[in-house]
């Protein structure tokens, strides 16, 4: 029987609350702010006897990921936690443990990167990663984050996947501020998760197996063209996942959580905590008669690019949301929006599409900034113009 | 590239290796541009080659020299650097005088 418990958990908590109950074999992971609440949490309840974990400390986060990899390799069900600069700092093993198909689960606690030194919310740091061949899972809230993180282990170990998953919640606006958590009994994560039997292992010595060996031109294109088969098969294997934690738990999870979006003819596309203040916002807008909807990406990689045209095909005017800049990418825009007018550029789609650049280094986004962007979405839709294409919410211009 | 390597779909998931001592397998005599040659009417099988070989790519019977593993050996030239043996007659295969072992350039 699922018992649930309701605590008033901040957002990190919830992601150690959500690592306690996974129980990982090995945690490497060095503290950064706003991560550091996700693995000073953690360390207790190594400290306490609550995990069965070995909790590496280690110099940095390249060593972090780099002890993950190893831990993974050796079979163990592994998890880490990082932010911004630490994520960057990882950069290089990002890759090597995407591509050596290890099924590591990361909490990331979105920062932005530096300079000019910055500890607050934006999304430039997992966005720098976003071809590393991660699946990133971006949640709104504790509860998401908390639940995302249950479900990162079953995706990334599935065994036709085997592919590292990185959830993601925003620095202080979430991470930091306490909200009410369900937290589910131990025994149903345990129960939901399984065991982790990995089909290969360093530590199989009967059947010895080589693992990061050299690799040359006539062989590492065809892995990674199987890495990338992979990941464009991952969408069925986080949708079922979801299903599943949806049906035993009672939250479910797909790719996309709508709002208004049945009779929506404009549309705002946007990630993780901001989907709250954009509701409210489109909650009053349909009051007045608007018909907009709200379209929150909980996948973004991989990016949902059919899935998105289909619940894109009615509306005439979309507002894509960036916390980041793609810089040098067209017109500066963000990385949600390049994906955004590609993969609708493809399936011939007619919405016109804005790209609106919020949020950096922290910086409040307030109900009028959405209202500002519902306003464009209205003038687009009339005049069936995109007057700018890039435009900056809440900057002194 | 030879026909029998396998497809994208048929690569083992993360480029593990699951078979031990594969890297024999494995012909790296590909990636030669300069090939050694021997002339055995004046080795003196002291074997200071097979010694020095990075890859064990001389193969050794009874204590004596018999042959270069052309399939795994890179051409580095090592063994000709080495060879103690300096003769006035023409080598076998180059028709230069000096060591046993030389190099020439790999035409394959």
């Amino acid at each position: 029987m699922v018992v649930s418990t309701k605590m008033a958990l901040e957002g990190a908590h919830a992601s150690a609350q959500a690592m306690r109950q996974i129980n990982p074999d090995v945690v490497a992971a060095y503290p950064i702010t706003p991560q550091t609440a996700v693995v000073q949490t953690f360390s207790q309840f190594v400290a306490d006897g609550l995990v069965d974990t070995e909790f590496i400390t280690v110099e940095s986060e390249h060593a972090a990921m780099s002890a993950c990899i190893g831990a993974s390799a050796a079979g163990g069900r592994v998890m880490t936690a990082t932010a911004a600069n630490g994520l960057a700092l990882m950069w290089e093993e990002l890759y090597i443990a995407a591509s050596m198909r290890l099924p590591i689960v990361m909490s990331v606690v979105s920062r932005a990167l530096s300079a000019p030194l910055n500890i607050h919310c934006d999304h430039s740091d997992t966005m720098g990663a976003r071809d590393a061949g991660w699946i990133h899972l971006f949640s709104e809230s504790g509860q998401e984050a908390y639940d995302n993180t249950i479900q990162a282990v079953r995706i990334a170990e599935h065994p036709d996947l085997l592919t590292p998953v990185m959830v993601m919640q925003d620095g202080f606006i979430t991470g930091h501020a306490v909200e009410l958590v369900e937290m589910l009994d131990d025994q149903s994560v345990r129960e939901f998760l399984g065991t982790y039997k990995p089909q290969h292992s360093l530590l199989d010595i009967d059947h010895p197996t080589t693992f990061g060996a050299w690799d040359m031109y006539d062989y590492y294109f065809e892995h990674k063209r199987q890495q990338s088969d992979a990941l464009g098969n991952a969408m069925k294997i986080i949708l079922d996942v979801g299903q599943e934690f949806g049906q035993k738990f009672g939250r479910h999870y797909g790719i996309f959580d709508e709002y208004g979006m049945d009779d929506a003819e404009m549309a705002i596309l946007v990630l993780s905590s901001t989907a709250g203040t954009a509701r409210t916002v489109i909650k009053a807008l349909r009051k007045e008669g608007m018909k907009i909807g709200l379209l929150k990406l909980r996948v973004f990689r991989p990016f949902p690019a059919q899935e998105l045209f289909a619940a894109l095909k009615d509306v005439k005017a979309l507002a894509v949301m960036d916390r980041s800049i793609s810089f040098g990418a067209m017109q500066g825009a963000g990385p949600v929006f390049l994906e955004t007018c590609a993969a609708l550029q493809v399936a011939n789609s007619k919405t016109k599409v804005a790209n609106y650049i919020y949020g950096l280094g922290g910086r409040d986004v307030l109900p009028d900034q959405i209202e500002k962007a519902a306003a464009d979405l209205r003038e687009i839709v009339h005049t069936g113009e995109v007057k700018s294409l890039v435009s900056y919410l809440g900057l002194r211009e | 590239m030879a026909k029998s390597l396998p497809t994208w779909k048929e690569v083992n998931p993360g480029g593990i290796v699951t078979v031990p001592g594969s890297t024999a397998s494995y012909n790296t005599g590909t990636w030669r541009a300069f090939r050694p040659v021997h002339d055995m009417s004046k080795c003196t099988h002291c074997l200071i080659c097979w010694i020095n070989c990075p890859d064990s790519a001389i193969i050794v019977q009874n204590g004596r020299w018999v042959a270069f593993d052309y399939d795994h050996c890179k051409g580095c030239g090592i063994c000709a650097n080495v060879c103690p043996i300096k003769k006035d007659e023409p080598h076998e295969v180059t028709g230069q005088p000096g060591k046993v072992i030389q190099m020439i350039v790999e035409k394959d």
